[in-house]
């Protein structure tokens, strides 16, 4: 029954192929024509495009594929807009390379220029770790303020930029806390306390019978490089135990295991990866952040 | 093809094949467990064997218990496996939605959805759980089950091989089991939409190609003199995917018994034989394979002729010439040769009135039907499909031209334009399908609830447009912000400031997701109540009512 002659559908009027599978019939209905020439189109789109750009390998005595009539290439184009950008950028790249750095702040423009090289470049290199903005996270310094571990001047921060923190660079900034705990330089107990006398020198709550029996060791252990009021030391990296600020917090538990092992964070020595130009652009855009000194 | 026997004692031809098969099976699976070089492809040979163990038991005790004589009986439709494709169709979609909605969830909130305990709950391990559970496992169910049942009913014979339709059932399952677990455990050949291992794709390949035979021995074996069209649709899904699944799974194992491999191509031969595959992936997998499913139901729902068998001839054949050549459109402004990227591009828009003649003739099959799209709101979710189809075939050319991709590429609006396929395409045409099947494989006069299919087709409805609005909006706007100069010349946003822009977005995403998932629930609860048998809410409605007319008052 099921390849009957061709009879006429009673909604439509057209006539059906006599197939029908499953109670399923066909119509016998032309290609719309809209749709066929709209395909037309579409093909000739294509073939003129490949007369126009590179589009077909491998035809005989042909090396490559065929260029195109408009001999169009991505790479030229790059390339070409690259060098252009360089070209462009010269004079610039050579005032902030050459320049120092208070000259170039003194120039309105310079300046400027500078600030929105240093911008773009933190966003997708630095604000991965410091947040964007400089705002910092745990382990990774805020600067956006004015406490600083290795200096906030001008030259103090492109250094740090240029060598990085305990990159591997020879020039980098690198200060090692010993491990007291990891290294059983100190007993339990004795880091117990150290963390009352850590917490009491910052100002908060602490246990002051610990805190007294651990002014000793903190003399013998902590003094020679925090300073004998755990200010720390600049030139050399030492944080500041006596203020609020912490790199990777500053309650019991963290203050324990900073204690235990030292941090080790590290920065990449920028200078490797980026022109001296932009090194610089970025040291003037992070001391413009809010505590460049 | 099926050996029907008489008496108990005898073994039926395709049981003890596949038994043999499956015996070799659990043998490499104890080698597997026994020399296991990591912990991953350790639990995988444990499943290997468990699957194999469990398939060799229910055989033999499905021999045993000498049920069904004759044993597939070919004056009978192969119904069972039908049965099983749905109910592995929903689970697979439900597990697929949710995990789409918690990684949309993580991008949304990254610190609340974020658990580092748990390094298997990380985006970049749930997100190909989530492609693949909607794809291969929602997807591929849908076009198995629907293709089983479809090549029976319009060759009008039973299903060929006896056995090896349940073969192929569950060998799937076990693969979607195999390659889920894997991503979870972290094991991946890094190859979008082709994540799975070796051995994984190696079980794939040997599931795929039964499929395939089955196919083509139900086609061989049909009563009647021509072949129809949803199943030239199939078979060129069927066949085209096992091409392209064996080809850019070519790799070779560091270790016969470990969970890595080393992909033969390498550099931009890789890339572009992977997109070749990707693409054609949509091509084949979540186009041509849910044409087949749109050409045997629509007609049949709305019980009218299809449009034009012209037009369905010459959309077929001119969508698969071109399809295949239309890959490489994913790698534009890449190390790949720009005339590869002219060749994907100009195929890709060729493409376009190919694809629309499936949008045509699907919806000019209504034209003497449309009354019905005001009462069957399956009927309604089947045409809207199309209508999404015929949209994502647009918007794909348009995002090929070159210039568009350059600010299309990489942003949400690649996401979006997935989904509109993903979701409204592929999704409601498999609803469509599925309320269709359940009511005719479990013999059911009508659906448990018209009206919960009206607020799945609803509630899903606004979702989509939910996902693709907030989609475009973002994927725009990142893209615009991409590419955004100060006065200076510099980058005017950093990429995580492209991020927190889209903030909002993500919020409207997530609800349109949430929403989705939502329909799919109430379609569960509507799908079982209708396979049970129970009353259907409007009869009971209805038995309610005094029999008698009531005067006016």
């Amino acid at each position: 029954m099921t390849d009957h002659s061709p009879e006429i559908d009673n909604h439509s009027g057209v006539e059906t192929t006599g197939h029908e599978w499953d109670g399923i019939r066909e119509l016998n209905n032309p290609l719309p024509r809209w749709w066929l020439y709209l395909f037309y189109a579409c093909i000739a789109f294509a073939f003129g495009y490949w007369v126009l750009m590179p589009a077909w390998p491998g035809l005989p005595g042909m090396s490559g594929a065929t260029p195109g009539i408009l001999h169009a290439s991505d790479r030229a184009k790059v390339a070409g807009e690259l060098s252009a950008l360089a070209r462009d950028r010269a004079a610039l790249s050579a005032k902030l390379a050459t320049l120092d750095a208070a000259s170039i702040l003194k120039d309105p423009q310079l300046r400027q220029q500078a600030l929105a090289l240093g911008e773009s470049t933190f966003g997708d290199n630095c604000a991965t770790c410091h947040g964007p903005g400089g705002r910092g996270g745990k382990g990774y310094p805020r600067l956006a303020d004015d406490v600083w571990l290795w200096g906030g001047s001008l030259a103090d921060i492109e250094q740090t930029i240029r060598y990085g923190v305990r990159s591997g660079n020879p020039k980098a900034r690198v200060i090692d806390m010993p491990a007291f705990g990891r290294d059983e330089f100190l007993k339990p107990a004795q880091i117990d306390d150290l963390v009352e006398y850590v917490m009491h020198l910052s100002g908060q709550p602490a246990d002051e019978a610990a805190v007294a029996r651990a002014s000793q060791v903190f003399i013998d252990n902590c003094k020679t490089c925090h300073g004998a009021a755990g200010t720390g030391d600049r030139s050399r990296g030492v944080p500041n135990l006596t203020d609020a600020d912490w790199l990777y917090g500053g309650d019991r538990a963290t203050i324990r295991r900073t204690i235990f092992g030292p941090r080790g964070g590290v920065m990449p020595a920028w200078g490797d990866r980026f022109d001296p130009a932009t090194v610089r652009a970025l040291a003037i855009y992070v001391h413009s952040l809010g505590g460049g000194e | 093809m099926t050996v029907a026997t008489s008496s108990r004692g005898s073994i039926d031809g395709s049981t003890f094949v596949v038994g043999f098969l499956t015996f070799c099976v659990l043998l490499f699976a104890i080698l597997g467990v026994a020399n296991a070089a990591d912990w991953a492809f350790r639990v995988h040979a444990w499943m290997f064997l468990i699957a194999a163990f469990a398939g060799m038991a229910f055989l033999l005790g499905w021999h045993e218990s000498g049920a069904a004589f004759p044993r597939f009986d070919p004056t009978y439709y192969e119904e069972g496996v039908v049965k099983a494709g749905i109910i592995a169709t929903m689970f697979w979609g439900i597990a697929g939605f949710l995990v789409g909605l918690v990684i949309a969830l993580q991008l949304t909130w990254p610190n609340l959805f974020y658990f580092p305990d748990f390094g298997w709950t990380n985006f970049g391990r749930m997100r190909p759980l989530h492609t693949s559970a909607v794809i291969f496992a929602f997807g591929g169910n849908a076009l198995i089950c629907t293709s089983f049942y479809v090549v029976q009913r319009t060759c009008r014979t039973r299903l060929a091989g006896g056995m090896w339709p349940w073969f192929v059932f569950w060998g799937y399952q076990l693969f979607i089991v195999i390659a889920g677990t894997g991503y979870l455990m972290g094991v991946t050949q890094s190859k979008e939409y082709a994540e799975p291992e070796w051995y994984a794709d190696i079980w794939l390949a040997i599931v795929w190609v039964t499929y395939l035979g089955v196919f083509v021995a139900t086609l061989l074996k049909r009563r009647e003199p021509h072949i129809y069209v949803a199943n030239w649709f199939y078979l060129a899904f069927i066949v085209t995917i096992a091409m392209l699944h064996i080809i850019n799974n070519l790799s070779l194992p560091a270790n016969l018994f470990g969970s890595k491999s080393f992909s033969l191509a390498s550099g931009v031969q890789s890339a572009l034989i992977q997109w070749w595959y990707g693409h054609n992936a949509v091509g084949f997998f979540l186009t041509a394979g849910f044409l087949a499913m749109m050409y045997y139901f629509i007609p049949k729902r709305a019980d009218r002729p299809v449009w034009s068998y012209r037009l369905s001839i010459v959309h077929f054949w001119s969508l698969i010439f071109i399809y295949i050549w239309a890959g490489p459109h994913h790698l534009h402004y890449t190390a790949l040769p720009q005339w590869a990227q002219t060749l994907g591009m100009t195929f890709s828009i060729m493409l376009w009135m190919p694809s629309w003649g499936g949008m045509i003739n699907g919806l000019m099959t209504l034209s003497g039907a449309w009354d019905k799209l005001r009462t069957d709101p399956v009927l309604r979710m089947l045409v809207v499909s199309v209508a999404f189809y015929g949209m994502a075939t647009f918007e794909g050319p348009v995002m090929s031209v070159r210039e568009v991709n350059a600010l299309s590429h990489y942003t949400d609006w690649g996401i979006g334009h997935v989904h509109s396929g993903a979701l409204g395409w592929v999704g409601f045409v498999t609803f469509g399908a599925m309320y269709c099947l359940t009511q005719w494989v479990w013999k059911r006069e009508k659906l448990y609830s018209t009206a919960l299919v009206e607020w799945h087709f609803w509630i899903a409805s606004l979702g989509v447009v939910l996902y693709i609005t907030s989609m475009w909006v973002s994927g725009i706007m990142e893209g615009l912000m991409w590419r955004a100069y100060n006065q200076f010349g510099f980058l005017e946003y950093s990429f995580i400031e492209t991020v927190s822009a889209k903030h909002v977005e993500y919020i409207v995403r997530a609800a349109g997701g949430g929403l989705y998932l939502t329909g799919a629930l109430i379609m569960i609860y509507n799908l079982v109540r209708t396979a049970r048998g129970d009353v259907p809410v409007e009869d009971r409605r209805r038995s309610s009512q005094p029999p008698t007319l009531q005067p006016a008052e």
